[in-house]
Formats: structure tokens, sequence, C-alpha cells
């Protein structure tokens, strides 16, 4: 049952759809979903919509664009301001919020596209930092769940957000290089909040599948390896 | 009522300066402590372990750290006057988005317009130019970024002003010429206390930078 004035474009393997989905969700906002095909030419509305990066997700309110993410996740706690929050009340801890979603963002995720596309040679470096990464947020986790089930406490927050539409990513990491990022052993919390996450009712329906997504990466890997081997070709043409 | 506040930063930092800025909009008594990032403190260290940067805000011995962080924390806390964002949720989105696009793009840009020469510079220069055409066109008819009032778009640009100088020098060209609004709206800013007291002198910004390319053995 949508509501006619909320639309969001996104791809289905795209973990920062998957976060202002999952935000919709948790406000019960029904909306429109467009997906954009991410391996063909962008489509007009998104050019048009999002003409400084031009790329997804997009939020419409009407015909209102709202774009970046963590952005939209902020807007749509702010439209909506039914329970459940979001941002957590208190400034201290919407700062904190705020501090490691970023980090999410400006450092975990860079880590993890890296091993994504890293050569056999760099595989090794780019993991060890994505594993430095992890650790950093099974200590997170600690701090900001005070001994409850999400970041967010009783419920999914904002770094759930942030963190978790990552997830499937990191299975798809862990299966092409066979090593575990999240584990039982090395992550407790977060491995038990991993299944939390991905099982949760808001977040279950745009939770993608790692085989699929896995076949994607590959592709990814391709498009990326041959645009990479391009740009050497014509750099080294130049002085 | 306010705590102690103090501020670890290091005066060049554009990033500081809009925690300074902020601070000073809302007239926040704080204790400013410069960093010394070649040797940076036992309390830098303990209050930013994941990135070891500054600026970093510390309200009642707690610590806030990213500029941005800081100055929605110093806005949301200190709400009962000066404020930087606006009540209106699409309006406030508007405004982190060319606050993060800042972020994304100007510093990198900037940075290359000293650190790097030729081809790598102009492309630099081109884009700079670009992307501060853009935000030139988010004022519109408006004296600021924040519409009628002084608000957290034009917190998170401004400290760039006292940095163009060196910019223009290194990468010979006037940011002026190129985008004579931007600039007009960075010296009616500049006729805020809060800002002409948190900038830095732009020639000061200059030597340091001449000095840190010898240092780090740039030419």
């Amino acid at each position: 049952m949508a509501d006619s004035n909320v639309k969001v474009l996104g791809t289905w393997a795209s973990p920062f759809a998957m976060r202002v989905r999952i935000a919709l969700h948790l406000k019960s906002v029904g909306y429109e979903y467009v997906e954009e095909n991410l391996l063909e030419a962008k489509s007009e509305l998104l050019l048009k919509s999002n003409p400084v990066h031009k790329k997804v997700p997009v939020l419409f309110l009407g015909d209102k664009p709202v774009c970046e993410s963590l952005i939209i996740v902020h807007y749509i706690d702010e439209v909506w301001t039914s329970v459940p929050s979001i941002l957590p009340s208190d400034p201290y801890d919407r700062a904190e919020s705020r501090f490691w979603a970023a980090y999410v963002d400006d450092k975990f995720f860079p880590a993890l596209r890296r091993v994504l596309v890293s050569t056999e040679e760099d595989r090794k470096a780019a993991m060890a930092e994505l594993l430095e990464g992890v650790v950093l947020l099974e200590e997170a986790f600690r701090k900001l769940s005070k001994g409850k089930a999400f970041f967010g406490g009783d419920n999914l927050g904002y770094v759930d957000l942030a963190v978790g539409s990552l997830l499937a990513w990191i299975k798809v990491i862990e299966k092409f290089t066979e090593t575990e990022a999240l584990s039982e052993a090395k992550t407790p919390s977060l491995a038990a909040w991993a299944d939390c996450f991905s099982s949760h009712a808001a977040v279950k329906d745009v939770f993608p599948n790692v085989d699929k997504l896995a076949d994607f990466g590959l592709k990814l890997r391709a498009k990326f390896s041959k645009a990479a081997a391009a740009a050497a070709a014509t750099t080294t043409t130049t002085d | 009522m306010e705590g102690e506040v103090v501020l670890l930063d290091f005066w060049p930092s554009m990033f500081g300066m809009r925690t300074r800025i902020a601070l000073a909009e809302k007239q926040i008594k704080y204790e400013y402590r410069e960093e010394d990032l070649r040797n940076k403190s036992a309390l830098l260290l303990q209050m930013n372990p994941v990135h070891k940067k500054i600026p970093v805000l510390i309200h009642n011995g707690k610590p806030i750290c990213e500029s941005l962080i800081q100055v929605q924390y110093i806005d949301e806390v200190w709400n009962d006057r000066a404020p930087l964002l606006p009540p209106n949720p699409y309006q406030r989105a508007t405004a982190r988005f060319w606050a993060d696009f800042v972020d994304k793009k100007i510093y990198d840009l900037g940075g290359k317009l000293w650190r790097t020469k030729g081809e790598e510079q102009e492309a630099a220069k081109k884009e700079l130019i670009e992307c501060l055409k853009l935000l030139e066109g988010q004022l519109g008819d408006n004296p600021y970024f924040g519409g009628k009032d002084f608000g957290f778009l034009d917190v998170a640009l401004v400290p760039f002003y006292c940095w163009f100088y060196t910019y223009e020098k290194f990468g010979r060209f006037s940011i002026e010429a190129e985008c004579p609004k931007l600039i007009a709206w960075a010296k009616r800013c500049m006729q805020k206390e809060s800002v002409a007291k948190s900038l830095a002198d732009q020639e000061k910004i200059y030597d340091f930078v001449l000095h840190l390319k010898k240092a780090l053995g740039i030419e």
C-alpha cells in the first residue's frame, strides 16, 4: 500500500538504497520502488534528480529529491516523527551514532570496496584493513548497544542501518576470500547482531541474496579491472 | 550550565574553524588547545583513537569528533540561540547535502592545487572552479546559504575562504573572477565577529603551506 507521494530510486545490490528502504519500513511508510540498472547507462530520472553525484539512492517526497543515504535517513526520521525514532534523542548519543555511521562511509566501506576490486597481491593487505575495521565495529557495538540486541538498543537505529546494510557484501567478500570477517570466535557481538539484523522484519525483504550478490560482485570486478587496465594504458602514453 | 568545553585544534584547519565559528555563534566559553600535529598530545589520542585527528570537541570530559558532527551537536545542545540548521526537514537535508559536498570535494581539490603541478594541478583547478560555481548557484538571491540568516552550510564552507588566497597563488587564478557572488558572500560572512575571529589570516596560511611543502619535500 504505497503512499503515492513517496518514491525510492535504488538498486537491489546497493547497501545505500537498502538503508533508505529499511528506514521507510521502520516508519511504516509505503513507497513506490524504482529499480535502476547499475550495469547499464544511468536513467534520465537518476541524472535529473541527482545531477551532482548521479548515484542511487534518491528519495522523492512528491517531486522533491533527497540524495545521500545518511542524509535521507535523517530526513525520514525528521518527517515521520512517530516512534520508533531512528536516531537517538540525546545530543551526545546522536553525535556518537553520527560518528560511527560516518566511519562506515569514510573508512569501512572504502576498505570493503578495495578488497572487492583488489588484485591477488593487494588482497591480503586490503583484507587486513577491513578486519581492523571489524574489530573497531565490534567495540563500538558493545559500547552503543548497552547489552541490547542492536546498536540502537532495543530497536534498529541509525548505526544498525549504516553497518547492517553492508552485511551482504561482507558475506560476499567472505565467500571470495574464504576468510571469516565476522565470527562467533573473534567478533561474538557482531556475529549475533548480524543474525538479528538480517532477520528483522524491516530488513529481510530487502536483504540481497548472497549468491546473487556474489555473481554481481564478479561482474563489478570485471568492469573495474577493464576500466583500470584502460586507464593504465592511456596514462603510460603521457609523460 | 554550559559545563566544561575544550577544543583540540590546529590553527590552519578549516575543519577546526567550523567548530570555532559554531561555538562563537552560540557565545559559548571554551578552552582552546593548540595541537602540534607532528607530536599529538596524549589527550588527542585518547579522545579520538579512531582517527587521531583534530578538531576534537570535549564537553564535560566526553569527546565529539568530526567537524560537521560537532557543529550539529553544538546546535542541538545550545538550541536556545542562533540556530544553525533550519526547522524545515527538506531545508535541513539540502544544507546537509551541500555541506557533505564541500567535504567530499573542496579540501582534496584545494590540496591538489598546492601539492601538484602540471596536468594534475590544472585538472584540479578546473574541477574546483566547477564545484565553487555549483555552490555559488545555491546562494540564489540570498545573503547567506541559510537564507536570510547565517546557517549550517555557511559555517561548513566559509573557513575555506582564508585558504582561497593560497589556492589562487599556486593555481595562478582568481576565484573572485570565476565566482564573484561567492566572494561577496564570504566578505559578508567576514563582517560577522564569529567568522572574523575564527578564520586564520590568509597570508599566514600561505606561509604555512610554503613551509609545509618544504618539510614534505614537495617542489
